[in-house]
């Protein structure tokens, strides 16, 4: 039965139980993206650091379908508590398992929970589902960041960052 | 496979012409493909056609004067002339786009341009509805932007209808665009009351009939619309592929869309003149062997005969909707009854996001559409972000439909537990 590939047991449990669902104050920058192929949309806010080194808060609304819920989840249990620096990679990390078509299997590690949607990696129509949180936390960092210069310019995490704000996944985007 | 229907189809032969109905998907299962509303498949007549085209009689059409060129031209407006009579239209009256999209873009352009009679400006009113597909929505968004004009639009009821009592038209509106069969909720719009209340405005109509003239007859003339677009792609036909058609005298009068070659009647470096329609709006090569194509279709189903067509496929219409009625927490998202009722079943189901129903369907090897169908205002009108679709043709069989209602309880069963 394939379903259980895509649909792992872990799965099924962060999208009826979500972890630290909600919009919560205070925020140092929201973002709200959609996927327009299907209409579903997260409004993320991220807390940073006083000295915007460590991401303290990732906090979440939105609806979506079990994979995008999941993956939300999923995100703010591995990126909470990481240095900006880490955040990204581990972004990165899963944002390449998800779209390796099933050739990367990701490093539980890094990933933790994220390691279930491996599965999900060799159904590409859902690639973009289990990317909207984690593109829609990527876009918020570099807007912190481009609302915070002296950040920007002292922070270790420049290069990171700087691809954060040149990416520009057309998946998330919210026009056509 | 083709148990307990009642229609006159020969539901096997028909299958037969359409080899990739016996695909085996990687869940497993037999293909049920229930998204022709999307695209649908093709039959070998269409394949044979386009090929024995290419591999024969290939030319440039309406260029030159050596003996392939005649063929292709004869073949380009022989599917000109066939399309147009399954349609209920003369064969000048039909102009050929690259889609159905291009065809409302063509008119919505054409409205804008001071060269027409009919050009529209501030104050004036263009009117389409909250049922409508992207494609005859944004183009008139867009055509008011460029105006100046206002977009109304009318409602919908809460069976997915269009609400005829929504919306009072007076003199200032200049167009009223709107879908023949709804490609969400399947209800087919009062075109005789909506026409005749155009008319008494003297608005011109367009009638986007994408979704209808695959899957009943449809008599342009009967309908007395100004304006209809429909794909080639939805009716057995190529890709690549749309028509417009266009009353003889709104043709004649309106300026053109795409310029350049092909389109010309004379050329100077200061000025041109313009062939007459439809090659006025023809510019460059046309899209020749998708014609052939299209043709091929329209003969396909004018052999089967549409009466039969629409016959068969409401009776898939009523077992989807009875069959999905009956499982719980389905909400079909449009009429109930077969009444002024199309093909497509859109629904949602309590609990369970529509992408995840369309993959347990998608392991079953029932393929449906989910998300918002290009009908992204008239998913907010019911307060849902996505709605799970499936739409039939007439190569679906009540198996087919049965798949699909057990898939749907397969569903609910796997996120419910």
């Amino acid at each position: 039965m394939r379903l259980e590939q895509i649909y792992q047991e872990v799965i099924l449990d962060h999208y009826k139980h979500p972890h630290h669902r909600g919009l919560r104050e205070p925020f140092a920058a929201e973002v709200h993206h959609v996927n327009p192929t299907c209409g579903d949309e997260v409004t993320l806010r991220i807390a940073l650091s006083d000295d915007g080194e460590t991401v303290t808060d990732i906090s979440y609304d939105g609806q979506g379908c079990s994979i995008s819920q999941a993956s939300t989840s999923v995100l703010t249990d591995q990126v909470i508590g990481q240095t900006v620096g880490d955040a990204l990679k581990t972004v990165a990390a899963f944002s390449e398992m998800v779209s390796s078509r099933g050739k990367v299997d990701g490093d539980e590690d890094v990933l933790g929970d994220g390691i279930a949607f491996a599965g999900v990696a060799k159904y590409p129509a859902r690639v973009k589902c289990a990317l909207l949180g984690w593109t829609a936390f990527k876009a918020a960092l570099a807007q912190s960041s481009a609302s915070d210069t002296a950040l920007a310019q002292s922070s270790a995490s420049d290069t990171a960052l700087a691809q954060a704000r040149g990416s520009n996944d057309s998946s998330v985007e919210e026009t056509r | 496979m083709t148990a307990a229907s009642t229609s006159a189809l020969d539901l096997g032969a028909i299958r037969a012409d359409f080899p990739i109905l016996n695909r085996v998907m990687r869940g497993g299962k037999q293909l049920a493909y229930l998204d022709s509303g999307a695209t649908s498949q093709k039959p070998l007549a269409v394949l044979d056609a386009e090929r024995d085209f290419l591999l024969t009689s290939n030319g440039a059409v309406h260029r030159g004067a050596h003996q392939l060129m005649e063929e292709a031209t004869d073949a380009y407006e022989q599917g000109r002339a066939d399309i147009a009579a399954f349609v209920g239209a003369d064969a000048d009256e039909l102009v050929f786009t690259k889609n159905a999209t291009e065809a409302v873009n063509l008119v919505a352009y054409a409205l804008a341009d001071r060269r027409f009679d009919r050009v529209v400006g501030p104050g004036d009113v263009i009117v389409t509805t909250e049922l409508e597909h992207h494609a005859n929505l944004v183009p008139w968004q867009e055509l008011a932007l460029r105006t100046g004009a206002t977009l109304k639009w009318y409602g919908v009821t809460d069976d997915g209808r269009i609400d005829v009592d929504s919306l009072v038209l007076d003199e200032r509106v200049k167009i009223v665009a709107f879908s023949h069969h709804s490609n969400v909720t399947g209800a087919v719009a009062p075109v005789g009351e909506l026409v005749s209340r155009a008319r008494e405005v003297g608005a011109l109509v367009l009638l986007d009939a994408c979704q209808s003239v695959p899957h009943q007859p449809v008599d342009l003339h009967g309908l007395d619309v100004d304006f209809a677009a429909f794909s080639g792609h939805k009716m057995l036909g190529p890709t690549g592929i749309g028509v417009l058609y266009g009353k003889r005298a709104l043709l004649d009068a309106m300026p053109p869309f795409l310029t350049g070659g092909s389109m010309i009647e004379t050329v100077t470096m200061e000025a041109t003149t313009f062939a007459p329609a439809p090659a006025r709006f023809e510019a460059g090569t046309p899209m020749t062997s998708q014609v052939v194509g299209l043709g091929a279709a329209a003969r396909y189903l004018d052999a089967l005969g549409m009466t039969a067509v629409e016959a068969h496929e409401r009776e898939l219409v009523a077992a989807a909707l009875a069959g999905l009625s009956g499982v719980d927490g389905v909400r079909i998202i449009g009429p109930l009854s077969m009444a002024d009722r199309g093909s497509p079943v859109s629904f949602v189901v309590d609990g369970v996001h529509a992408h995840d129903v369309g993959q347990v369907l998608d392991d079953d090897g029932v393929a449906v559409r989910v998300g918002h169908h290009c009908a992204w205002p008239l998913h907010r009108r019911f307060g849902i972000a996505a709605t799970a679709r499936a739409s039939f043709a007439v190569y679906n069989t009540l198996d087919e439909v049965d798949r699909l209602v057990a898939g749907v309880r397969h569903a609910v069963e796997f996120f419910g537990s």
